[in-house]
């Protein structure tokens, strides 16, 4: 006789479940309460035992479907009478193995036969050791549950010591803080980092939730600050004034006091750079390509566009000629102006450049963006590019002209060095460094000339761009800056 | 916390004698002696040990009818859990784990004694001569429990988390006043212990030394909230508060609560009032079949206690001693395995009841009014008749 297990409501109220994975095969033998499937609802991820005996004829649904409850799932033949065969629950707990295999038996994946929703892991538990004889290694090694009282046999030994169940330590700062004690233990560790939690000793600092948020957006770290607030509470102004002041450089009292050694706290803008530079370069494979140019005829040229007058009032710097030839460079490799989506497993590429321009400010690195900077004549962009410094140096960018960066431009050469290996800017997939401009020794037209030439390094994201686009774009930007001319032909 | 709690016990050593309440406990607390206070007859090694105040004798006869009763409880734990995830029930509330504290609880009472459980008691139901059925019955849905609390001594099933200790004591007044020499047995989890009713029974049971015993079954967690979340100190020691003795006992040693609910219950019948017994014990399974227990739990807990198992350390004893032989424990084997097919066999040919059967049992003679609404909602199921079928 086939019958058909429809998919049950395991949770009081659920209405679907997606089948984990088939516990048994098409053809299998089963008997009554031996796990079919595991299947995870939105309240836990149980083991459904067979309600019947007999042989698997069909398994209706593959593993990671979603299906509804009350849908039949799995066929089994039961064979010619229609009652179910009275067979045992894969209870084994009084018999062979006491202390272990408290439920049931060994079910696929290690796991133990559960009925009641959820697998414990397997972990081995730790023992004090026994006074006198030692203890047997393993619990289901001690009662085997076929030498019970036969006569004559040598009696079973006790059973393994348990810890003390009355003192019981109190996990400061949750299961998190256990399971991670929990993960050192098994890796052989010292549970140090239970210990070293803090616990009561150390106070939460004072701020209402409001100010906590700020100092969250801003980037300060809250227990650095003393609160001017009555009983010491922290206040929207004492935050301000954190952010502001540039990274100040405090002696810890309990920094052990080697001559001359300065521990300065990581907060604020150097804390959220940490953070972005080590989030970029973990996660994104980089590739780093070099290219040196000569930009005599780019200053020649910028030497005669500044003297027309729409340039009046406006800085036309070398860097607005490489930002200008990314921007023409990006048009012609549109894969360059893209992010990639951990998340959906997808490549997004933008519609427009949002060209971010690294700034070093008194409060440290920001990188604001001029939005759309493609759709920007010349001398909007030279505007723009202006502005934005500006502005960033003043420690006045709005946080939206902070994010939605999608290629970045950094200008190491005016400090006065070559090139660089630039690490990208989170979320996007290129970064130019544009380095010094030197007048160096160098071959024009069949001849050694002095002639003014830079050094260009273009950092990418290798998941998203490969050598040839890569080096196909910093070609291009190469070309627009040696001869500006050649945007006619983009 | 470790390094603390190691430390040595300075003010204990010294003879403190003021009680000091420690804030957390177990994390630490120099100035207070240990708790080790824990009645215990039958270790989780299977040694069988003795307690000064709580001296017990078993004949052999007893201890093999008190491991059959233990097996028997958890196969039916065991397989209505399985039916749970068969679909034949709507829930089910596992005492996995729990076993002894409930068998032990249960056998301890006399035929006129009576227990007030919450909806996790099916130990002491089986102890009570409760048919497994009826219980199954309330969780399928079919039945609000179908059993005869006066004939068994078993009132009915409380789903409301210690409104039963209430009941308990009331009933424990009434039997004073009717000069009966018999005793109520209110069972609580640690949670209920947060609970008001929990407190305000405890309260009117010390006021009146009404004979009721509070059978605590502390299994460390109220659903996810781990015991030292809802109390600074030990339960048993919140009993002195009230005035009344507070005993704390192995929960998973059946002879020791066995030994140690018989005294309270015999302390009570002879007019010396109440006691609080906090069995401590584990919920080895999830709180009911709609929980995740590895949310709030860690993993290396529950192998800790896999130790200290309620059936091992009895059986253990048993064979070490000769007490019982492997036919014995065959036949219980046996036994358990008649008992699971009689529940699965019995729980799918369940009849639904008829929707009217909810106005049977409200009042002994129906009132006018209730009999009005029953055939209006007759009329009502008539209109679906046909087209629904």
């Amino acid at each position: 006789m086939l019958r058909q297990f429809m998919l049950p409501d395991v949770g009081e109220g659920l209405t679907e479940g997606e089948i984990l994975h088939w516990l048994v095969a098409v053809g299998d033998t089963v008997t009554v309460n031996q796990p079919l499937c595991e299947v995870e609802t939105a309240k836990a991820a149980v083991e459904l035992p067979s309600p019947w005996a007999g042989t698997v004829t069909a398994l209706l649904h593959e593993a990671g479907s979603t299906v509804d409850v009350g849908t039949p799932i799995i066929t089994i033949d039961t064979g010619g009478g229609d009652v179910p065969a009275p067979a045992p629950a894969p209870d084994r707990a009084a018999d062979a193995e006491p202390a272990a295999g408290l439920i049931g038996g060994a079910a696929p994946g290690g796991r133990t036969a559960v009925l009641v929703g959820y697998g414990p892991r397997t972990t081995e538990a730790r023992r004090r050791p026994r006074r006198g004889a030692p203890p047997p290694s393993r619990p289901a090694a001690r009662v085997p549950g076929a030498d019970y009282g036969s006569g004559g046999q040598e009696r079973p030994p006790l059973l393994a010591t348990a810890p003390d169940m009355t003192t019981k330590p109190v996990r400061h700062g949750g299961l998190e803080v256990g399971r991670q004690a929990e993960a050192n233990a098994a890796g052989g560790e010292s549970v140090t980092a239970l210990s070293a939690a803090p616990g009561r000793g150390r106070a939460r600092p004072l701020a209402k939730p409001p100010v906590r948020k700020l100092a969250k957006d801003l980037g300060v770290d809250l227990t650095a600050l003393t609160g001017s607030g009555p009983g010491g509470v922290i206040t929207r102004a004492d935050v301000h004034q954190a952010a502001a002041a540039p990274a100040s450089v405090t002696e810890l009292p309990s920094a052990a006091a080697t001559a001359g050694e300065q521990r300065i706290p990581v907060r604020g803008v150097r804390k959220h750079t940490a953070a972005a530079m080590v989030a970029s370069a973990f996660t994104a494979p980089h590739v780093t390509e070099f290219l040196t140019v000569d930009v005599t005829r780019m200053l020649k040229l910028r030497s005669r566009l500044a003297a027309r007058p729409e340039f009046a009032g406006v800085r036309v710097s070398p860097l607005l000629f490489a930002a200008k030839a990314v921007l023409l460079a990006a048009g012609r490799h549109p894969m360059v102006n893209s992010s990639w989506d951990e998340a959906a497993q997808e490549i997004v590429v933008h519609g427009q450049v949002n060209l971010g321009i690294a700034a070093a400010t008194p409060r440290g690195l920001l990188v604001p963006n001029v939005k759309d900077a493609g759709r920007l004549s010349l001398v909007e962009l030279a505007t723009a590019l202006a502005q934005l410094t500006e502005t960033a140096r003043a420690g006045r960018t709005a946080p939206e002209d902070m994010t939605g960066g999608t290629i970045t431009i950094t200008n190491v050469g005016v400090f006065g060095v070559d090139t660089g290996t630039p690490i990208l800017n989170p979320g996007e997939s290129a970064i130019l460094a544009f380095g010094a401009i030197r007048e160096m020794p160098w071959v024009h037209k069949g001849k050694v000339r002095p002639r003014q030439v830079t050094q260009l390094a273009l950092s990418f994201d290798h998941r998203v761009i490969d050598g040839e686009l890569g080096s196909r774009f910093l070609a291009d930007v190469g070309a627009l800056m040696s001869d500006p001319g050649t945007a006619l032909a983009f | 916390m470790r390094e603390l709690a190691s430390r040595p016990l300075s003010a204990a050593v010294s003879g403190m004698t003021t009680e000091v309440v420690d804030p957390v406990p177990g994390a630490g607390a120099p100035h207070l002696p240990r708790q080790t206070g824990l009645v215990q007859l039958l270790t989780p090694e299977g040694e069988r040990v003795e307690h000064p105040d709580y001296a017990i004798d078993v004949t052999a006869e007893e201890l093999r009818d008190l491991y059959r009763d233990l097996v028997l409880v958890r196969r039916w734990d065991v397989e209505a859990t399985a039916l749970q995830r068969q679909g034949e029930l709507g829930i089910w509330a596992s005492l996995l784990g729990q076993e002894a504290a409930q068998v032990g609880a249960g056998r301890a009472l006399r035929p006129d004694d009576t227990a007030f459980p919450t909806y996790r008691e099916h130990g002491v139901a089986w102890t009570r001569g409760v048919d497994p059925l009826h219980v199954i019955s309330l969780f399928r849905g079919v039945d609000n429990g179908g059993w005869d609390p006066v004939a068994t001594g078993f009132n009915l099933y409380t789903v409301v988390i210690g409104a039963q200790c209430l009941h308990a004591t009331g009933y424990a007044m009434g039997l004073q006043r009717d000069g009966a020499e018999s005793a109520a047995l209110a069972f609580l989890g640690d949670g209920a212990t947060s609970q008001g009713e929990v407190n305000e029974a405890m309260i009117w049971a010390a006021s009146f030394s009404a004979p009721v015993v509070f059978f605590c079954q502390n299994n460390q967690y109220a659903i996810s909230v781990p015991l030292e979340r809802q109390s600074r100190v030990p339960l048993y020691q919140r009993a002195a508060g009230f005035g009344f003795p507070g005993v704390r006992v192995d929960g998973n040693d059946v002879l020791a609560v066995l030994a140690v609910t018989r005294a309270a219950l015999a302390a009570a019948r002879e007019g010396q009032g109440p006691t609080f017994i906090e069995a401590f014990t584990y919920r080895m399974g999830a709180h009911t079949t709609s929980d995740d227990p590895t949310r709030y739990r860690l993993a290396s807990e529950l192998e800790e206690w896999k130790l200290r198992d309620p059936i091992a350390r009895v059986k253990a004893y048993l064979s070490r001693t000769g007490t019982a032989d492997a036919d014995f424990f065959a036949d219980v084997e046996a036994r358990a395995d008649e008992l699971a097919a009689h529940i699965r066999r019995g729980t799918t040919e369940m009849p639904d009841p008829p929707g009217t059967a909810m106005f049977d049992r409200v009042y002994a003679e129906q009132t006018p009014h209730l009999a009005a609404q029953q055939a209006q909602f007759e009329a009502y199921q008539a209109g679906f008749e046909g087209s629904h079928r």
